[in-house]
């Protein structure tokens, strides 16, 4: 028996150190909206007092608005966007056949506009675009996000995964330096969070604008003097895609309140 | 000997290198140390304390906590450095400076004065270029050196 002891300790301590490791790896997600002080807290669920909300109001102005094609969003997905399908948003970006890759809600909108309204998609992180994601993010607020990574777009979330923990610019740094190894601690005045992007579109006091991802993202790149990516890039719509996923069981909380 | 318009072009590139503070002067490292000051300079701890806080320059602070009473909000990311010239020699610390990934290689920490080529998707405006000159480089050792 006593022989057998010490490789059972042995064998032990690598199990340890396994779990140690794969705990690390699986990162249970929090939303940012956990390290708010009260007051912005209370700013973020205040319809009234929450500036992003002048964005979902653009948009909502714009998913009503009848276009040349004598067509709007709301004559198919309903009034006050009554027939939009909260689940089916929370699942963005998901992939798709036809294009055989994956697509956002930006992207939805888009083909939306061609195919079906027979009109010209809008620039990629427009300010049309990015309200109406706005609206449509804040009509699926309290939703569980759930973005599919099996099958097809299993790649897609790699290579995301890959730009993610991949060194950029002359600080050298990846996305998962700050959010994968440090958040909790502060950067300056500023307490680093995991980087979910339940909140998007965010209302972001200090530049005092909506901010969706894709800019967030470049912001990101900016700060570690690296060369950004051109919003509806594929590095970014697979980084969204990763990110998002990242954040699977977190609600949608569009728009979020950020400094 | 040298066209005038020859001798202007070197004047002009000599000058655009004198501009250029942030250029790299390679160095060696042995037993996770820099033993000789990076391009001869003299550090001035001084210098080295304004450049710790200086957002553009070190930004140290942003990660590090350190003994500047004047400057809020102290990064908590990296080690305290309060003490560090207790713990840490001089060369040791030019290393850790200039490229702490060659003391670990996982670290979310900046290379202040490493190889530029090394780099990754750099800016059109920071490329080619370090984060802090050879000389500043020598100012914030000399004043991490001090703290004991």
């Amino acid at each position: 028996m006593r022989p057998l002891v010490k490789p059972l300790m042995n064998l032990l301590g690598l199990l340890t150190l396994l779990f140690m490791t794969c705990s690390l790896q699986a990162l249970e997600p929090i939303s940012g909206t956990a390290m708010l002080s009260p007051e912005m807290c209370d700013m973020q669920d205040d319809e009234f007092a929450n500036p992003g909300m002048e964005s979902v109001e653009r948009g909502s102005v714009l998913f009503h608005t009848v276009d040349d094609s004598e067509m709007s969003c709301a004559q198919c997905h309903g009034e006050d966007g009554a027939k939009v399908d909260r689940t089916s948003v929370a699942a963005f970006p998901k992939y798709n056949r036809e294009q055989q890759r994956p697509i956002t809600i930006q992207d939805q909108i888009n083909i939306c506009k061609e195919e079906r309204m027979d009109d010209f998609p809008y620039l990629y992180g427009s300010k049309v675009l990015v309200d109406l994601e706005s609206y449509i993010r804040h009509l699926a607020r309290g939703e569980v996000i759930n973005v599919k990574t099996d099958g097809p777009i299993r790649p897609f979330y790699e290579e995301g995964k890959k730009l993610f923990e991949t060194r950029m610019g002359q600080l050298d740094m990846s996305c998962a330096h700050c959010h994968d190894y440090y958040p909790g601690y502060w950067l300056r005045g500023q307490q680093l969070g995991q980087g979910q992007s339940n909140g998007f579109p965010t209302f972001r006091l200090s530049t005092q604008r909506i901010t969706s991802l894709h800019r967030r993202f470049t912001e990101c790149l900016g700060s570690f003097r690296a060369a950004p990516y051109d919003p509806g890039s594929t590095e970014y719509i697979n980084l969204e895609l990763y990110v998002t996923a990242r954040g699977n069981g977190l609600e949608i909380e569009t728009p979020a309140v950020r400094d | 000997m040298l066209s005038p318009k020859s001798l202007l072009i070197l004047l002009m590139l000599l000058a655009a290198t004198a501009l250029n503070a942030a250029e790299y002067l390679p160095w060696s490292q042995q037993n996770f140390a820099i033993d000789s000051p990076l391009g001869g300079f003299i550090g001035n701890p001084e210098r080295g304390r304004l450049l710790v806080s200086q957002k553009s320059k070190g930004n140290c602070l942003a990660c590090h906590r350190l003994p500047i009473k004047d400057t809020e909000f102290h990064g908590t990311i990296g080690p305290e450095l309060t003490g560090v010239g207790n713990r840490l020699t001089m060369t040791q610390l030019r290393l850790r400076v200039s490229d702490e990934k060659q003391v670990n290689p996982f670290s979310i920490m900046p290379g202040y004065h490493s190889d530029p080529k090394r780099l990754n998707r750099v800016r059109d405006d920071y490329q080619g270029q370090t984060i802090l000159s050879a000389q500043e480089i020598e100012d914030i050792v000399s004043y991490l050196v001090s703290l004991k």
